[in-house]
């Protein structure tokens, strides 16, 4: 068995702003998706939503205010999944709500921490 | 004289265990048996003398009183007192023998909380710390625990005593745990009592009455924690509340045949009022705190249950949600399956149940079944006899020919 990274990227759009019926019809899409992947056993690690606020810190102390200049886009959160392969990630993947707001799924190989340690030494 | 032949039963099963644990606690694992033999012959000679001269006027004290004297010339004529138990007490006066065995109600409840930590530790497998309890916490016979377990005597006698020989092996001490290692030691605590609970809930045994008690002996040990300031914790009020909204359906969900009726099936009359609103009463005392447990998750999904107006499928498909995200198990992913049923309806739900990669599962296929009811005839029947196969109960067989028979009309 394989982890994959599921990571969703979204536009940031201030002027949208949902009512509290459409916040719940999101919130149970996600969780009903996440519940569908859990029941199959693949879900590895629910992971975190990311918030709108933050930093990017840069060498020599840099500190900027996040890469919103640059791209539109930016992560909103991961999950990890766990299959055999990239194929049945990515079909996970198709069924994610991010989508309906406009966003992407990036999926990604999870390398174990041993293995990453193993290629730095 | 009906009536002794009822009271001595009961009396064995709540004497033994108290009396066995506090024995059991001066006596340690590594001589366990010898205060479970001091506790068998009390009641042998009760069974005896009780049974020639009649009932004394308080039996509770009259089996303290013979259990002590047992204990002391036990103790008194063996070795071990000079060895183990004398060493202890040297400094305390020349009458050491006058050793003190306390029968109090505080001293037996907590010999029997520690007694419950020293059984349920993981180095003994989760079978033999339930089989272990039901003994010795209990005061089951070996013969009632084989038949619980549909298994023979001997299995169990085996089981019990490598059980025993692990706890001495690892030195496994009957006391209390410490203060800051409380938290942890009571989650192994709470799986056997929730898998004892599980065992009387979901047996396939025939004997009912057997099944029962098991469920009644969970819910007293988790009573007894919740008794204790130390132990009464947010999760071990949400395992009793679990315990008690299951138990308002024993008698709903047991068809004539010993058979489990489905939970739409239910003649919701049956359901017990009382145990509803004590598993409320507890539900509502397990939610303090931030920590959310599966027995909170459990507890709030089997509450779910016990209303009896239809919009309650989506809060327990949230519930399932979460519960799987938390832990993975075939069961959960099952009855999400079926709560997804109930606000999706069955087509949907079929294609998520073949997701779900359980085929060879007994209670998949009688899922499947069941979805595929009114909507793939054909399928569902299908399912169901590949679900006959499965299984070995014949209550369960029974059930099944019908929707079979039913779905061929």
């Amino acid at each position: 068995m394989n982890e994959f990274s599921l990571i969703f990227r979204n536009e940031q759009n201030p002027d949208v702003q949902f009512s509290p019926e459409q916040m719940q019809d999101i919130l149970k899409q996600w969780r009903d998706w996440m519940g569908g992947m859990a029941a199959q056993n693949k879900l590895s690690n629910p992971g975190n939503r990311l918030g709108f606020e933050g930093a990017v810190v840069r060498k020599n102390n840099i500190v900027t205010d996040g890469p919103y200049a640059e791209i539109k886009e930016m992560i909103s959160g991961y999950i990890i999944v766990k299959t055999d392969t990239l194929e049945e990630a990515i079909e996970l993947a198709k069924g994610c709500p991010v989508f309906n707001a406009g966003g992407c799924v990036e999926v990604r190989s999870v390398i174990p921490m041993a293995v990453c340690e193993g290629t730095v030494s | 004289m009906e009536k002794d032949k009822e009271l001595i039963p009961h009396l064995f099963r709540a004497e033994y265990s108290k009396i066995t644990a506090v024995l059991g606690k001066l006596f340690g694992f590594d001589h366990i048996e010898i205060a479970e033999d001091i506790v068998s012959d009390t009641f042998m000679l009760a069974a005896e003398s009780w049974g020639q001269k009649g009932l004394p006027d308080n039996p509770v004290a009259w089996l303290y009183t013979v259990a002590k004297n047992k204990a002391k010339d036990y103790l008194k004529r063996n070795q071990l007192f000079s060895d183990k138990i004398a060493s202890k007490l040297k400094y305390n006066s020349q009458e050491a023998y006058e050793i003190e065995i306390d029968l109090s109600g505080k001293n037996i409840t907590d010999s029997q909380l520690q007694m419950m930590f020293a059984i349920c530790n993981p180095v003994i497998p989760a079978e033999a710390q339930i089989g272990l309890s039901l003994r010795i916490l209990c005061g089951f016979g070996i013969e009632e625990i084989a038949d619980a377990f549909l298994t023979n005597k001997e299995t169990i006698n085996k089981r019990l005593f490598r059980a025993k020989e692990k706890l001495r092996d690892e030195h496994i001490k009957i006391e209390f745990p410490d203060k800051d290692e409380v938290t942890s030691r009571l989650n192994t605590v709470l799986t056997t009592l929730y898998l004892l609970f599980n065992e009387g809930y979901y047996s396939l045994s025939q004997n009912i009455s057997l099944r029962k008690d098991l469920c009644v002996e969970a819910m007293r040990l988790t009573y007894l924690l919740i008794g204790n300031e130390t132990t009464n914790q947010p999760t071990v009020n949400a395992l009793l509340a679990l315990m008690c909204f299951h138990s308002s359906r024993f008698e709903a969900r047991l068809g004539q045949h010993g058979e489990s009726v489905l939970y739409e099936e239910q003649d919701t009359s049956l359901w017990d009022d009382e145990l509803i609103a004590r598993g409320q009463y507890y539900l509502n005392k397990s939610s303090v705190g931030n920590a959310i447990s599966k027995y909170h998750l459990e507890a709030a999904i089997a509450y779910w249950h016990t209303i009896k107006t239809v919009d309650k499928w989506e809060h327990i498909l949230q519930l399932y949600n979460t519960l799987l995200m938390l832990e993975y198990s075939p069961i959960a992913a099952l009855n999400r399956t079926y709560a997804l049923s109930k606000t999706i309806g069955k087509e949907a739900a079929i294609i998520e149940a073949e997701k779900l990669r359980l085929n060879g599962n007994y209670l998949y296929h009688c899922l499947m079944g069941y979805l595929y009811s009114g909507v793939e005839n054909e399928c569902a029947i299908s399912n169901f006899e590949i679900a006959l196969k499965l299984t070995k109960a014949q209550a369960d067989k029974i059930q099944i020919r019908h929707y079979i028979s039913d779905l061929k009309n």
